[in-house]
């Protein structure tokens, strides 16, 4: 599958599925507390189920600086 | 996973609440919740005028986008920083989204206004960005409010903000700090009450609703943010989060509940008296407030720098550009 990195630049990778979204965000060492995950314009929950066709976004959800 | 409410595929998850949503259900509750933040601390009242303070970040969008669908009148504030193409990428995103709206933008140019950008008072002062641009938006924010008749400023803090602020606060023990965070800070003559409608609410919530109303956002970082404390504070929240959701809402709310009250009745300080600053008007402490000092101290070493000329001098008074909901 073809993971779209947005945290915040922009990277592309390619995982083997099936894997769910926890899985996904587990093998790329990225903390799900501090992203969402959309696969089109659909956001998906950490049980979704993705397969190697799959091409899916990881957006980065935490900022800092003043507010 | 199923929508808690019908039962169709979720979309997002709030396990701190042990609930999941579908799409709509996921905005019907986010704007619920907010509305319930804002009756519990009746953080908005009739004949109160508003102004939310914009950045073109998720939160202020979001927060500006609920505000409006709850039917109140808020107009943006916001304010160019100078920080290159991080800033001008700000303001047009913030631009497109009150045309698209219909609401009404006040802009304002730091450097138009007081000579320099927030980088350059940064060199001239020898402080770290963060801390003048904090200071600046403070005052700008209240200074803005106070001349153009609103009496009560809207940010988009929340959470995960809230929990990253208390956490160095209480790392640091920050007594004076403690005693004033909370999601409202109450109206005084010359101060405008200060409200946080989203403070309940994960960065992860915020953004997963930014991205379901197709609010387009500003997702690039400030430079000047890479190694800030809150970043730290807040990936360290995260990680006890994922192992025990509901930790940074149980942090914010007992602290608030159980802890703060006790901090301030035994603070045994009275409300410090407010004056008025000599240079600029605004409600301060002391003879000059600490915006006009830490310009005047940029403006003193900017011109041994020959970064000013020598006959310049700080005018505290901000230019303001109002963009009509007809402008686009």
């Amino acid at each position: 599958m073809k993971v779209v990195l947005r945290t915040p630049q922009k990277e592309t990778r390619q995982l083997e599925g099936p894997l769910t979204v926890a899985e996904m965000l587990k093998e790329l060492g990225i903390d799900p507390e501090g992203v969402i995950v959309a696969r089109g314009s659909d956001l998906l929950t950490p049980d979704a189920r993705l397969d190697d066709a799959d091409e899916v976004e990881v957006i980065q959800a935490i900022s800092g600086g003043a507010k | 996973m199923k929508c808690s409410v019908c039962g169709a595929p979720a979309q997002v998850e709030v396990r701190r609440r042990n609930r999941a949503f579908c799409a709509e259900h996921y905005r019907e509750w986010f704007v619920r919740e907010t509305r319930r933040n804002i009756k519990r601390h009746r953080m908005i009242r009739p004949q109160d005028r508003l102004l939310a303070a914009v950045s073109g970040g998720k939160d202020s969008l979001v927060l500006w986008s609920v505000l409006s669908q709850l039917g109140y009148e808020a107009v943006g504030l916001h304010i160019q920083l100078g920080i290159g193409d991080y800033s001008r990428r700000a303001l047009e995103t913030t631009r497109v989204f009150a045309a698209a709206h219909g609401l009404e933008l006040i802009v304002v140019d730091v450097r138009e206004s007081f000579g320099l950008t927030i980088p350059e008072l940064a060199r001239a002062t020898g402080r770290a960005a963060c801390s003048g641009c904090g200071l600046s938006k403070r005052y700008l924010m209240n200074r803005v409010a106070e001349d153009e008749g609103f009496n009560v400023v809207a940010t988009g803090h929340n959470l995960d903000d809230e929990a990253a602020t208390l956490l160095g606060n209480v790392s640091h023990w920050q007594l004076d700090a403690l005693v004033r965070q909370g999601p409202m800070l109450a109206e005084r003559p010359g101060l405008a009450r200060r409200i946080k409608p989203l403070y309940t609410f994960t960065e992860r919530e915020v953004a997963a609703y930014a991205f379901l109303a197709g609010i387009s956002y500003q997702h690039e970082e400030c430079l000047h943010a890479e190694g800030a404390k809150s970043l730290l504070y807040k990936e360290l929240l995260n990680r006890l989060e994922t192992r025990m959701p509901g930790t940074k809402q149980v942090f914010l709310d007992q602290y608030l509940k159980k802890v703060q009250p006790a901090l301030r009745d035994h603070s045994g300080e009275a409300e410090v008296e407010l004056r008025r600053c000599e240079r600029c008007g605004s409600v301060t402490t002391g003879a000059v407030c600490a915006h006009c000092k830490l310009w005047d101290r940029a403006y003193a070493r900017a011109k041994k720098r020959h970064l000013l000329p020598p006959e310049a001098g700080f005018d505290p008074q901000p230019k303001l550009h109002f963009l009509t909901r007809a402008e686009p």
